[in-house]
């Protein structure tokens, strides 16, 4: 199966949720979805399609908070990135670490560094600066003009 | 009632060479839980790159790690490569994944000699790091640093080997491989390293899908990936090699992987070497102007598993944001489940066995007379040395044997 099918088979069972989606260079492609529905989709990747969590990297720009969550089909070497954008004020989303353990590290140190809240997390306590840093001091958000 | 034992492990620590903690919570001499604090050596890196230009990025990623330096320019060339859509020259692939290898050989030596270490079994540890030496000769000899070799950038390498030299890399190969021969030999043999390896730190297949893990770790249990044959880069679709696998998940099945991987590796050396050999020397590099506004991930296997980098462009001269992650990151977190149930000696096997990323780059020195504490050398002219020493290697071949 090609990347361009694996999409188009995403996209239809979620098209209420798919917002945008962008496809280059064959193997790789970002898929912009609600918020709310990361904990489905994230499940029907990793359950059903078998796709492995990379990793997830927030963004602090002009629109809010956005993540990338990184997924890997080890299967034809393809990366499915999940894009989602968080409120401004209050970022928080649905925590996928009772799912699986590997956003468990990442999830925190995005927690840390830009005070974005995962719902439902096990244990989402500080990554990096266990007590060596303020508490409500985000060191990777931006400041915009 | 039982009473519950901590015993820290670190934060600076002989087992771990770069400050970490680790707490083992212990029932007599069997490990119930395990915590870690981790962050003693934040430095910034994601925050730092988006000051520094594209060019810049390469040296600053290189020194993440000092034993695999190459490993994350490698990801980052192949993440922003991507944004600027091109393909390198024939040549640049065949040199990245010479130095990518060579890079693997030497870590997994690195790595079999400490695991013997910790086994108490320091012969091995002799013998590996003594066996690694050529392979940093090599490098020397090619890119003029043992470490760090500042060989990468975008569109292509910064430094060609030239094809005068490709005799001398050949004939240090084939002494490499027959010294991995007598260290595989050694290690899969000896029934003292069976019995303390063997079973021990069992990672399951459904452990490793849970948290990620990638490389000689998923490898060795069963997790057949490797993103230099899953999503091809570099030389590696040119050459034949083969993924290694095994499926017991200790950690004896872990330097197993690492062992056989060392000749896989070796056989990519030479491929690539016989292929330079027949090229044109000097078309190394691609002119490319900037970098346009994007998206880019970039992947590569390095020595410990898949390293991946992000990068978002915003079209100026500087990443908008970098995002790096390295293996260790998903590796480190398997603890929790290799080591609960274990002794403590194990416990401290099996957190070497994933193999967390150390650092030895250090080489500067001065040298004082013992007898009068008079300097005899100080650091210009040890670095004159140095020069010297590569210049030395470069016009002769390392010469081991």
């Amino acid at each position: 199966m090609d990347t361009e099918t694996a999409i188009n088979k995403l996209t239809e069972k979620f098209i209420a949720d798919t917002l945008r989606v962008v496809l280059q260079k064959g193997r790789r492609a970002i898929v912009t979805i609600r918020h709310t529905a990361i904990l489905d989709i994230s499940e029907y990747l990793y359950k059903s399609e078998g796709y492995r969590f990379i990793i997830a990297s927030a963004l602090h720009t002009r629109r809010g908070f956005e993540i990338y969550y990184h997924f890997s089909f080890d299967a034809d070497g393809s990366i499915l990135s999940l894009h989602v954008i968080l409120d401004k004020e209050k970022p928080h989303i649905e925590s996928l670490s009772n799912m699986f353990s590997a956003s468990n590290w990442i999830e925190r140190e995005m927690h840390e560094l830009f005070g974005i809240d995962f719902l439902n997390h096990p244990n989402q306590e500080k990554l990096l600066s266990e007590g060596n840093w303020a508490d409500d001091v985000y060191p990777y958000r931006k400041e915009f003009k | 009632m039982s009473r519950k034992t901590l015993i820290p492990i670190g934060p600076y620590h002989p087992l771990q060479e770069e400050p970490e903690l680790f707490k083992l919570y212990c029932d007599g001499e069997i490990v119930t839980d395990i915590k870690w604090e981790t962050g003693y050596n934040h430095r910034g890196i994601e925050k730092l790159s988006e000051s520094k230009s594209y060019d810049q990025v390469f040296f600053l990623v290189e020194r993440i790690c000092g034993i695999c330096s190459t490993s994350h320019p490698f990801a980052f060339a192949n993440a922003v490569e991507e944004i600027v859509a091109v393909e390198i020259t024939d040549r640049a692939k065949y040199i990245r994944s010479i130095i990518g290898e060579l890079e693997r050989i030497h870590s997994h030596l690195l790595w079999v000699g400490l695991a013997g270490h910790f086994l108490g079994y320091n012969t091995v540890f002799m013998w590996a790091w003594k066996y690694r030496e050529p392979v940093l000769d090599l490098f020397e000899m090619i890119t003029g640093n043992r470490n760090s070799y500042a060989m990468f950038k975008v569109g292509g390498v910064r430094r060609d080997i030239e094809n005068s030299k490709i005799p001398a890399i050949r004939k240090e190969i084939a002494v490499i491989r027959k010294k991995i021969d007598l260290l595989t030999g050694a290690v899969m043999d000896d029934p003292v390293i069976h019995a303390r390896t063997k079973g021990v730190g069992i990672l399951t297949r459904q452990d490793i899908i849970d948290y990620g893990a990638v490389g000689p770790t998923a490898r060795a249990s069963g997790v057949d990936i490797d993103v230099r044959r899953d999503d091809p880069y570099a030389a590696y679709p040119l050459v034949n090699w083969k993924v290694i696998t095994a499926q017991a998940g200790d950690v004896f099945a872990k330097a197993e992987v690492r062992l056989l991987e060392m000749y896989e590796s070796a056989s990519i050396i030479e491929q690539c070497i016989d292929a330079l050999e027949k090229m044109k020397e000097g078309d190394i590099t691609l002119k490319i102007n900037e970098i346009p506004e994007g998206l880019g991930t970039g992947r590569a296997e390095a020595p410990r598993g898949e390293v991946f980098h992000f990068v978002v462009s915003d079209g100026s001269n500087s990443p908008a944001r970098h995002k790096i992650r390295a293996p260790s990151y998903t590796n480190i977190a398997t603890f929790k489940k290799s080591c609960i149930g274990q002794t403590i000696a194990d416990a401290t096997l099996s957190l070497a066995a994933v193999d967390p990323c150390y650092c030895c780059t250090e080489r500067m020195a001065a040298a004082y007379d013992n007898s009068s504490g008079k300097k005899i050398l100080n650091a210009n002219e040890l670095i004159a040395l140095s020069l010297k020493r590569t210049s030395e290697l470069r016009k002769s071949g390392t010469g081991h044997e």
